[in-house]
């Protein structure tokens, strides 16, 4: 029993962290994305980049802004990678191929920060700092933009359609959350033992008298951002299970923190934006609810470790660090995949089959418990506007969500967002598993191979970034397919949620009375927890039987 | 619902498995695909599974289809009663210079004015421009009772097709052949016209995005499976996607609207439009006119007020006097509530109320007796040299203040000076049942305001007792107007019935309109609905088959959903578990094989359309409470019972179907 209290005790104090820290961050949030001011070093920003921040911009314009601008940093980023042998602190590592080039821009600029090269050894530092680290930066803050902007549709009613300011929503959460935020942890990661350095390789002798190279770096200020915006891409290959990047427990806990102060902050600040708090606080539970369930599973089933080897060995330590142990890795582990984050401080792939089904599962979820920055409050909200529809009829009027009319348009945009990822993810799956070149990267075959390849088209297409291990990914097939899921797992879905901020902000705002759906009791939190369990389950169950539920069973 | 009806629905239901009728339901298209694809698999590799699933997925598209027809079929007998008077006729056309023609009645165009004497039938919709005659509706409102039309006023609609008993009348044409309320009502109650409305449509694009979502879980598991080394045959992925689609929802969603519209039509509303009986349950505020909706339409005595002196006997016969002759409802309401009517007492003379002098009243030998407004009364009894009384302002003022209206009365004996004797308290009688309604209402979440002439004192005492939430008073058309704009600017939805030609603007622009039969024609274009009983309380029923409509789809759905779950208990541990024995612990339901398994669901699936028909044409059970109680209600009724149902359903099935050799 004595391995129980400290798994609760983790969980106690990330708890009460959080509760402290989110309606503090959410009340900022919600301020942030709603003032009219801006600070002097952003309007000197705006000047010199000819943007006018005072426009209030028709969801057409928001978007075609925030697609410009992501199609810019992709391109910046495959051009990063491919001329790296020719730029300056580049550790003398080579170009890196088309197709990875390619995998990795998109991986970066959707948030996903899928890595299939190992990150000592391929991006030398240049990269690293003004393309990578740049990205984690701006694409958390595109993702809490196009959440900003839905709410501000929901709040809005002016009939014309018009949602904010993509150029200062992008600005002032970069500017005013992620930068100051990310200083602030860099500097308690260093004080817990990262390290932070631009120096190359250095040679080390080992305990057992071999040789190694260590590769130092810029890392604690990379994984700040990484957890803060739920970026997930490793300074090493082995990500937070490396003692550089997450060297004790400590440092643990604080990068589960911030892997998830930032999408429940946002759900805190949307209760505030549309006026009443009690909304954003029912979302909130809702993602708690889902998020705490999954912990509580992954955790259970890693601890009592359930199947052969384990049982075997004495515990499922098989995969995780010591100095995390089981309760450690397993809280990192259902965090790093209810939000879109993608960080790994255990291999997936060992994890045991109930755990590591989890883990696909909080993917699957489509990263709304809490999900990526922003990400995960519009996809919630997507959700809730489903439950809206299918519950709202049973209360006798057309459906509506914060007195906006859920009609055949709205739910026409609703439904192709629900209908992007299991497309994706379903579709991906099939065409990895009936090519051969698709089949070549699987390390096993069987339930296990299914599961690696789904793990991975599932991580692509929800924009997580955690890999399962045991798949060869850095493959063109892989490399190609994988970076065409990411792109539109992440950007379709974004286009639909943008076109409905705008068709609500067109909206006149219905008054709530008694007959309307209340959405913020109790009753609507375990509804809508129970309509994304049940879409979730029914669109993925037989997938996951034939992989990881298989396994479990055996 | 019973066996004939769906006999008789059969042709019909056969006629619509035609690909190119079922584009609408794209839930049932992709059954029928699916029962295409099997059949020609079963042909080719023939098996009890094989056999068995196609004919299953041929008989769920069949009873969707069926559901459809069953709903259409109940309208079909009423419309036909309808077509009787839509027999050609000779109309007597008027020409400009007065003379008439005989035309055909489909001749007759907007604008056309004819005869109609006793006897005839009128020949199309028009006003009555000219006399007054008492028309025979029956055929179009099944009231058997005649009713008064005449030129002017509120009264002056006709409809075609209806008999005048007595007089003569001329009436302009207001419709065009084709177009009248007649063959609107026909189109209605056939549902050959119907549009689907805009929440239907919503709903059936959720059902196409989840029939899409399997179609793809379904076609991309064919791969995936043989990946996985439990290779699948196609006629079971037919049917795990048949089983999943919303195959319930889908097939019984057109009946369900059909159902709705019925239900108005039964109750004698025709509403223009299906929008607006979606649009009924929706709504925030209602406005009701106070007479006839709220009050009776007639003032009722309700006590007798002696002022101190006078012997309240004396009061009570002078009340009687001068009520006996009386044939004004008010008159009658003193004798009724006094008790006892008795014969004029010989000899005397009535004094029949005029506007001058505001008073009527009986003269007998050496007795005078008046009633009437206050004003009058007191200077009666002055005239005569009687006094004025400060106590009988008082009481005037309170009655009034009540919002009652105070009658004063008077009595003169002989030759001496008149006195007052007290006064008659009238007060509007509020419906029975109608406060009870308003709450239920207002656990609803909807606000009704009150409309009427009445000044704000009177209009707020009944307001008060009959519990309505607002009241607008000495209301003019355009204040009502104003009203409903304002409403609506506030994102407020808003229900009115009216009939007066001033009414109209206000008719139109309420989200739901309803015109009364009796109105003019002008209003009843306006409205978007006609009661046919012209009964203004039928609003609140109007509103409550609106929100069945809703929550019957609704429920269904959540039932059709929750069914999923069961079915995958079912279907696919019968699927993997040749491959996988593991997967047996998932077959809670210890079906007694992998193809019994697979073939229960599919019956099962088929059944539970035809076994909620029933429920689909009624109309889920509704009574009016709150948005939180209703969804607790319907959750576990539908939520839970579409998880529970089918798991003890698909059992029973397996129990017979495992008897079947080869399964």
């Amino acid at each position: 029993m004595s391995d129980v209290l400290p798994a609760l005790g983790q969980v106690l104090l990330l708890v009460a962290a959080l509760a402290v820290a989110v309606p503090f961050l959410g009340r900022y949030l919600a301020h942030l994305y709603t003032s009219p001011t801006h600070l002097r070093v952003e309007s000197a920003a705006y000047r010199v980049l000819r943007l006018d921040p005072e426009a209030d911009q028709h969801w057409r314009t928001y978007t075609v802004s925030l697609l410009g601008f992501s199609l810019v940093s992709i391109l910046a980023l495959f051009g990063l990678g491919r001329l790296q042998q020719h730029l300056p602190l580049s550790l003398g590592f080579s170009a890196l191929p088309s197709d990875g080039a390619w995998n990795t821009a998109v991986s970066f600029v959707t948030n996903t920060n899928w890595q299939w090269y190992s990150g000592e050894v391929t991006v030398g530092h240049l990269m690293q700092m003004s393309g990578l680290s740049v990205q984690n930066f701006v694409s958390a803050a595109v993702g809490m933009a196009a959440a900003a902007a839905f709410a501000r549709g929901l709040a809005r009613s002016q009939r014309d359609g018009r949602v904010g300011n993509f150029w200062s929503d992008l600005v002032r959460g970069v500017l005013r959350v992620l930068l100051p935020g990310a200083v602030v942890s860099a500097l308690l990661l260093v004080a817990l033992g990262a390290i932070q350095n631009l120096s190359g390789t250095s040679p080390v002798r080992t305990l057992t008298g071999g040789n190694q190279q260590l590769t130092g770096g810029p890392v604690a200020s990379q994984e700040a951002i990484k957890q803060l915006g739920t970026n997930g891409g490793g300074f090493y290959n082995v990500n937070s299970a490396h003692p550089f990047e997450n060297p004790t427990a400590l440092s643990n806990l604080l990068q589960v923190f911030l892997m998830l102060v930032i999408p429940f902050a946002m759900a805190w600040a949307f209760g505030l934006i549309v006026r009443d708090r009690r909304q954003g606080v029912a979302i909130l539970s809702v993602m708690a609810l889902l998020l705490g369930a999954s912990i509580a599973l992954m955790t259970w089933s890693e601890m009592a470790g359930p199947g052969l080897a384990p049982h075997a060995a004495g515990a499922a330590m098989e995969g995780k660090e010591v100095r995390f142990g089981e309760a450690g890795s397993a809280l990192f582990g259902a965090v790093t995949t209810g939000t879109s984050t993608g960080a790994v401080n255990s291999m997936h792939d060992s994890l045991t089959a109930p755990g590591g089904g989890v883990a696909i599962f909080n993917m699957m979820l489509g990263e709304i418990a809490p999900g990526g920055t922003g990400s995960g409050l519009y996809g919630m909200l997507m959700l809730a506007i489903v439950t809206v529809f299918l519950c709202g009829l049973m209360v006798g009027r057309t459906p509506e969500y914060l007195g906006k009319k859920i009609g055949q348009r709205e739910i026409v945009l609703v439904a192709l967002y629900v209908l992007t990822t299991p497309v994706l993810v379903l579709c991906g799956a099939a065409v990895a598993l009936t090519a051969g070149d698709g089949l070549a990267g699987l390390q096993e075959s069987g339930p296990h191979g299914l599961s690696e390849a789904l793990y991975a088209v599932t991580s692509a297409s929800n924009n997580n970034g955690s890999a399962f291990g045991g798949l060869t990914s850095g493959t063109p097939f892989w490399n190609t397919l994988l970076g065409v899921l990411m792109l539109v797992g992440r950007f379709l879905p974004m286009i639909f949620v943008l076109a409905l901020a705008g068709r609500f902000a067109s909206q006149q705002q219905a008054p709530p009375s008694a007959g309307t759906l209340p959405t913020h009791r109790p009753l609507f939190v375990a509804l809508l927890s129970g309509v994304a369990l049940v879409v979730v389950g029914l669109t993925y169950v037989p997938v996951l039987a034939l992989g990881p539920i298989v396994e479990s069973l055996s | 619902m019973n066996a004939s009806s769906l006999s008789e629905a059969l042709p019909g239901a056969l006629r619509k498995l035609d690909p190119r009728a079922l584009l609408a339901t794209p839930v049932l298209l992709v059954v029928e695909v699916g029962a295409l694809a099997t059949t020609v698999m079963a042909v080719l590799d023939p098996s009890s599974l094989s056999v068995l699933v196609t004919v299953w997925l041929w008989l769920t598209v069949l009873f969707g289809t069926l559901a459809e027809a069953v709903a259409e079929g109940r309208g079909k007998a009423q419309a036909a009663s309808l077509r009787a008077l839509q027999q050609e006729s000779t109309a007597r056309r008027l020409r400009t210079d007065g003379s008439e023609e005989a035309v055909p009645s489909t001749a007759l165009r907007t604008g056309d004015r004819v005869v109609v004497e006793a006897g005839e039938r009128i020949p199309g919709d028009g006003d009555v421009v000219e006399g007054v005659a008492s028309v025979d509706e029956s055929a179009v409102t099944g009231e058997s009772a005649p009713v008064i039309r005449e030129s002017g006023g509120d009264r002056s609609a006709v409809t075609g097709g209806t008999v005048v008993l007595s007089d003569r009348i001329v009436v302009r044409i207001t419709s065009e052949p084709g177009q009248s309320f007649v063959d609107r009502m026909i189109a209605l109650v056939e549902g050959s016209e119907r549009q689907r409305t805009p929440n239907e449509l919503a709903l059936n694009v959720l059902l196409t995005a989840l029939t899409v979502v399997f179609v793809v879980v379904c076609a991309t598991l064919y791969p995936i499976a043989d990946q996985a080394g439990a290779h699948q045959s196609l006629i079971v992925l037919t049917a795990l996607l048949v089983c999943l689609i919303p195959t319930t929802i889908g097939a019984l969603l057109s009946a369900i609207g059909i159902a709705g519209m019925d239900r108005l039509v039964r109750r004698n509303v025709l509403a223009m439009s299906g929008r607006a009986v979606e649009a009924a349950g929706d709504v925030d505020v209602l406005l009701l006119d106070k007479t006839g909706t709220i009050t009776y339409g007639n003032r009722q005595a309700s006590e007798l007020l002696a002022i101190t002196g006078v012997a309240r006997d004396d009061l009570v016969e002078a009340a009687l006097l001068s009520s006996l002759a009386d044939e004004t409802p008010e008159g009658r309401s003193i004798v009724a509530l006094i008790g006892e009517g008795r014969p004029v007492p010989a000899g005397a003379t009535l004094v029949e109320f005029s506007a001058t002098t505001r008073m009527s009243g009986l003269d007998a030998d050496d007795l005078r007796v008046r009633k009437g407004a206050a004003s009058a009364a007191v200077q009666w009894v002055r005239d005569s040299g009687g006094e004025a009384s400060a106590e009988l302002d008082e009481l005037v003022d309170r009655v009034s203040s009540s919002g009652g209206t105070p009658l004063v009365v008077a009595e003169q004996r002989g030759e001496g000076p008149a006195r007052l004797l007290g006064v008659i308290h009238l007060k509007d009688v509020v419906k029975e049942g109608i406060r009870e309604r308003f709450a239920d209402l207002r656990a609803m979440g909807i606000r009704t305001v009150m409309v009427t002439g009445d000044n704000a004192v009177t209009a707020r005492a009944i307001a008060a007792e009959a519990g309505v939430d607002d009241v607008l008073a000495e209301a003019t058309p355009e204040d009502k107007l104003a009203l409903i704009r304002r409403e609506q600017e506030g994102g407020r939805m808003v229900a009115m019935c009216g009939d007066g030609t001033n009414d109209a603007p206000a008719l139109a622009q309420a989200d739901v309109g309803v015109a009364m039969n009796t109105g003019t024609t002008a209003a009843k274009e306006a409205g978007n609905m006609v009661d046919l009983d012209s009964d203004p309380t039928k609003l609140l029923d109007i509103v409550e088959i609106g929100k069945q409509l809703l929550i019957t789809r609704g429920a269904l759905t959540t039932f059709s959903v929750a069914n999923d779950v069961a079915k995958y208990f079912a279907i696919l541990p019968a699927m993997f578990v040749v491959a996988f024995p593991q997967l047996d612990v998932l077959n809670v339901m210890q079906l007694s094989s992998p193809e019994s398994a697979i073939v229960s669901a599919v019956v099962f699936n088929a059944l539970v359309i035809v076994a909620l028909i029933p429920l689909a044409l009624r109309g889920v059970s509704y009574s009016p409470s709150s948005a939180t109680a209703l969804l607790r209600r319907n959750l576990l009724l539908y939520g839970v019972g579409g998880l529970v149902a089918p798991f003890v359903g698909i059992k029973l099935l397996d129990l017979v179907i495992s008897l079947i050799p080869g399964l």
